[in-house]
This record gives structure tokens, sequence and C-alpha cells, in this order.
């Protein structure tokens, strides 16, 4: 069985002066494939390129070498037209849904937006439908969907970015810190519909985060990405249990636990040094 | 023990198109050397609670009450708020950029704090600067002063940020979400950090954020706000073993933990929006055990065996109802 998603040695790099050492590689040679129905994490810190990787994926920066291939076809040197109809297959959700969504317009114009581009066909009753099924999918029901974005919750409008992602009925998610900006209390509701939705739907997922517990919580596989490489691939109990990069036990270990005395050993042992590790960042 | 600060039915409304109650008649106190978190999500009032301490609320908002800070009264004289930030009380954002100015070195910011602090000359006001730098773990001290915010590194520039707060010696370091825009691993060295100045300098520390991990990392103590109001308050390995409140152990258990897969435990709904009025517990809509009465009658913070708690059917110390 061929791969949904197959990535072969992706770069990506970004212009820098010659006096500043030249480009920076922000993703350095990344192979991951995803399959039909499963979720693949993808961890690390700031500046580590995993955001650039999945921008990467969709067509959004343009690969400096390798290769991204959907449905064993070759999509990333594909002219903006030609990528289009491929929108309706690979969709994005953002970390902050409050920037992902026009202010003007009510909750439910920005779901049917997408519809509106990339599904023409469909008559303006079936696109209401559709609107509405797919909102009642995320659990925003009836007269929330008339609101504008300033009258929901964090929680409601990731919601509704999430529905907007699924009206046009994708096989394929990137979402990149889809619950960093959210409350601990709300953070749940999101992970555990994302869980539903791929079980409901088969989706192939490309989940990105920097923290490894909620990525532990959704994944089938994990990889950890380091200053622009993946330096530990593996499913997600070997990661987390036989971590074999130096980087990945820092990444287990850095977490101070909610108790009080593990939380202190941690600290006690971090109580020297500038930062315990090395940036994770290409460019320092 | 007399407290170093002691807020006393703290109350803070900002005005505009709707008026907000950010914080709702909390009473706080800070003993010397102790430390104290206050947890709370987006909205909870915990940050509005720090500014207002201080005399630093925008200029639509009014603080009514009392704060005390060493016995002497902060609300309603500015000029005794000013004199105790810096030397009484210092303060670390998460934002360290905003504490730093962009366009002078790391060495001159700090000694000039070092200089408004008490009478030194610039020379040994420079060194106390460089020594400041080495307190916090920055290396090489004395190439470092002479370089820019914008060239260091987010973990650099928070400890910086946080030798700029020490300067004046303060006798409490007020922390807001100090390592909230760290990545994890440099956020356990600042916590490290943070433990240890607290130690060295015999100084209290009044952290708040919405982190449990972090919390467990370094606090004595610990409140837990919600919509304004505190609704829990113990010492911290109670009230993380044994949480009495509905909203506190809901918290405790959506934090998604290493290792545990499948559904993440959360709490239904979400905080209420500022500006919401309340008749009853303003945790019911939410809350797990809610009975009639929850919704009739707002429950008043009240002394348990290890702290407070303001719920009319708290927990049992086994986690029952």
């Amino acid at each position: 069985m061929t791969a949904l998603l197959d990535v072969r040695d992706a770069t990506v790099t970004y212009p820098r002066p010659a006096a500043e050492g030249g480009p920076v590689m922000a993703v350095n040679g990344v192979s991951l494939t995803v399959e039909a129905g499963s979720i693949v994490g993808l961890v690390g810190e700031s500046g580590c390129g995993k955001s650039s990787l999945g921008r990467a994926i969709l067509g959004l920066v343009p690969l400096a070498a390798g290769e991204v291939r959907w449905r064993d076809r070759r999509i990333d040197k594909l002219p903006r037209a030609s990528f289009r109809p491929l929108r309706r297959e690979l969709q994005l959700v953002f970390q902050d849904p409050t920037a992902s969504l026009d202010p003007r317009m009510t909750i439910a114009e920005s779901v049917a937006e997408p519809l509106r581009a990339l599904v023409p066909g469909l008559s303006a009753a079936g696109r209401d439908a559709r609107v509405e099924a797919t909102l009642g999918e995320v659990g925003i029901a009836g007269e929330l969907a008339s609101r504008f974005p300033h009258q929901l919750s964090g929680g409601q409008l990731q919601r509704a970015c999430i529905a907007r992602a699924l009206a046009v009925d994708p096989a394929f998610l990137v979402c990149d810190e889809p619950v960093s900006a959210l409350d601990v209390s709300v953070q749940g509701q999101i992970v555990n519909l994302l869980a539903r939705i791929r079980r409901e739907r088969g989706l192939g997922c490309l989940f990105i985060s920097h923290n490894l517990a909620v990525v532990a919580h959704l994944a089938d596989h994990i990889l950890v990405m380091h200053r622009g490489r993946i330096v530990e691939s593996g499913s997600c109990a070997e990661v987390l249990t036989a971590p074999r990069h130096p980087y990945t036990r820092t990444l287990l270990e850095s977490v101070p636990e909610v108790d009080p005395v593990s939380a202190r050993r941690l600290i006690a042992g971090r109580a020297t040094g500038p930062d315990s590790a090395p940036s994770s960042r290409l460019t320092s | 023990m007399s407290a170093l600060l002691e807020a006393r039915g703290l109350t803070v409304d900002f005005s505009g198109r709707q008026a907000i109650r950010a914080v709702d008649g909390v009473d706080l106190t800070v003993a010397p050397r102790e430390r104290l978190a206050v947890v709370g999500e987006s909205g909870s009032g915990k940050s509005q609670l720090l500014l207002a301490c201080t005399g630093l609320l925008a200029a639509n908002g009014r603080a009514a009450g009392s704060v005390r800070f060493a016995g002497r009264e902060l609300l309603g004289d500015p000029r005794a708020a000013a004199a105790v930030r810096g030397r009484g009380i210092g303060f670390v954002f998460q934002d360290a950029s905003g504490s730093l100015t962009p366009h002078r070195g790391i060495g001159d910011q700090l000694a000039e704090v070092a200089m408004s602090a008490s009478a030194l000359t610039r020379r040994s006001a420079r060194d106390e600067a460089l020594a400041m730098l080495a307190r916090v773990h920055l290396p090489d001290a004395g190439a470092l002063a002479a370089r820019y915010p914008h060239e260091l590194s987010g973990g650099m520039r928070q400890r910086v940020a946080i030798a700029l707060a020490l300067m004046a010696r303060p006798r409490l370091l007020f922390a807001d979400e100090p390592t909230t825009a760290l990545d994890v691993t440099v956020q356990a060295g600042v916590l490290a950090l943070l433990a240890r100045l607290c130690d060295e300098l015999d100084m209290a520390l009044l952290i708040v954020t919405h982190d449990l991990g972090v919390v467990a990392a370094l606090a004595d103590r610990i409140a837990v706000m919600y919509a304004g109001r505190v609704v829990e308050e113990a010492a911290a390995t109670a009230l993380l073993s044994r949480p009495r409140h509905p909203y506190t152990a809901g918290l405790l258990a959506s934090v998604p933990r290493l290792g545990d897969r499948g559904e993440l435990a959360t709490i239904p709904g979400a905080p209420p929006v500022p500006g919401e009025s309340f008749r009853g517990c303003r945790f019911e809509p939410r809350c797990p055990n809610r009975a009639e009465r929850c919704s009739a009658f707002d429950p008043a913070l009240a002394r348990i065996a290890v702290g407070h708690v303001a719920c009319h059917f708290p927990l049992t110390v086994d986690g029952s109802q």
C-alpha cells in the first residue's frame, strides 16, 4: 500500500545575507510518511523547522530540495493553479483561531468560504446544509453559528476553524499547534475532538506541537525535530519509553510533572548552566 | 509572622463600553521568603491582581479594598506604591523584551537601576550589574554587558530581565508567566534559577501562571483563581494531591501527562467571559457536582483543615464528593 503522504529529503531554506552566514536551512533533508487514518505527531521547540515543514507540505513555502508526494503523485513543483484542486484534500488548522477567522464574518460565513471557493458546483442550499452539518460535528450548534468571532470563546473558535477545514471533506489535515493558545481545561476538548474526527472520517493528520504530552495522547507515530532534522522517529510507545536520541531524552525530562517532589527534583538538576539544552534553533 | 504583602477585599474594576470586574474581593497574603503561586486560566484576573497591588493598572482600571506592603497601605497612595516598586517588589513578565530597552546595552540598563536604587557611582553600579549577570548564570558577563537585547536568545533575555528586577534587591518578586514564552528545555533552567535566587536573596515570590508543572516546581502555597475570585487556597503539596474545589480537581485532571493515551479529561464549557454577571457559584455551569443551591447562592471562601475553599460541596480528602 502506498502512503497517503510521502515526503522525501525535504529541504526548506530562507534567504539570509552571506555576511550573516548565508541561507538558513530551516528544514534539512526530512522524510516522513502518513497513512490514511493515522496521526503522525511532529514535536520540536521554537525554531526547529516544524512549521516550515508543515507549510512546505501544503505548498505554502517552496522546497529547496527533495519532494512531496500525495497519493503517489509529486505535488511540490506544481504551479499555483494546479495545486488549487488539491486544497480540497489537504487542509490546515493554525494555532491562533482568532487570527484565522475574519472578524467581520459570522462563524457560518467563515465555514462556507472554502466551500464557495473550492466546491463551486454546490448549490446555496447544499452549502448551508454542509456548513450546518460540519459545525454540528465539532459541537457548534444552532445560534452560535450566526455569531461573530469576538462573541465566542477560544475553544469555540478553534472548533470553528476545524469545521472550516473539514467542510470541504479533506483527506489530510495539518494541525500546527492547534491547542497551544487554549486554556488547559479546554485543550482536552479539542484533542478529543480531533481523535474522534480521525476515527470517524479516517483522515490522515500531521499534528505539530511543542508539547510532547499532547502529541503522545493523539499520535500513532512520533517524529522529534531538532535544528531542521528529524532526530528520532518511532511509535508513540517507543519514543516515550525508550528514546534513543539524547535530545529526545532532554525533551522528555524537561517537562515538570504536576507533583512537587518530582518537579523539584527536576529543577534541582538544572540549577547550573546558562540554558541546559543547546538551542533548537539552527540560526543561533 | 507578619505578612510582607497583604491584600484584603481587593477588587479591580474596568470602565469602558462595558464595565468589567476583573478581580472580585480577593484576600491574599505573602509571608517573608514565602513562595505563593496564583493559578488561573485566561481572564481569571490573576495578572490584574498583581498590577493592582503595585498601582500599575491601566488608566481605566480602579482598585478598591486594601493592599499593604510591610504594613504600609498602597491603595489610594500612588507615592507609596511608587516607592515599593523596584526596591520592595520587583517584576518579571512573560515577555522579557518588554522589560528591556532595545537601543541600549544590557550592562547600562542594569547599572541604571542599581544607581537609582542606591546612591552608587557609575563604576560600582557597573560592577553590581556584572555581578548580577553572573548570579543569573549568564556566562562571560563582561562581554554580555555590551550586547543588546535582540542579540540574545529568549532564555538569556529572560535571565537578563530577572537580573534587572533584582538589581534593586526587592524583598518580593512578582513573576507573571515568567517561563510561558520559553521552550521547555530552557524553562527548567529558569525555574531552577528563580528558586535558587529566592533562597540566596531571602526573597519572597508571587508567581502567576496557568502551568501546574511550574507551580509544582516552585510554590510553597497555591491560590486558585476562577472568574475574579480565589476559589481554593492551600499548601502546594496538599492542593496538588488532594484538591477540594471541583475546579481545581478538573484543572489537575486536564493536564496531559506523558504516557497517557486516549480521551483527555476536560472541564466542559468555557471560563466565563469577563463582564459576565453571576448569581450563584461562578463555576456552577461547568461543575460536575452542581446542585440546586449552587446556582442560587454564591459560596464564600471558607476555612478548611489545610486552607480555604469556596464551594458548597467541596470534595472530601479522598477525592469523592
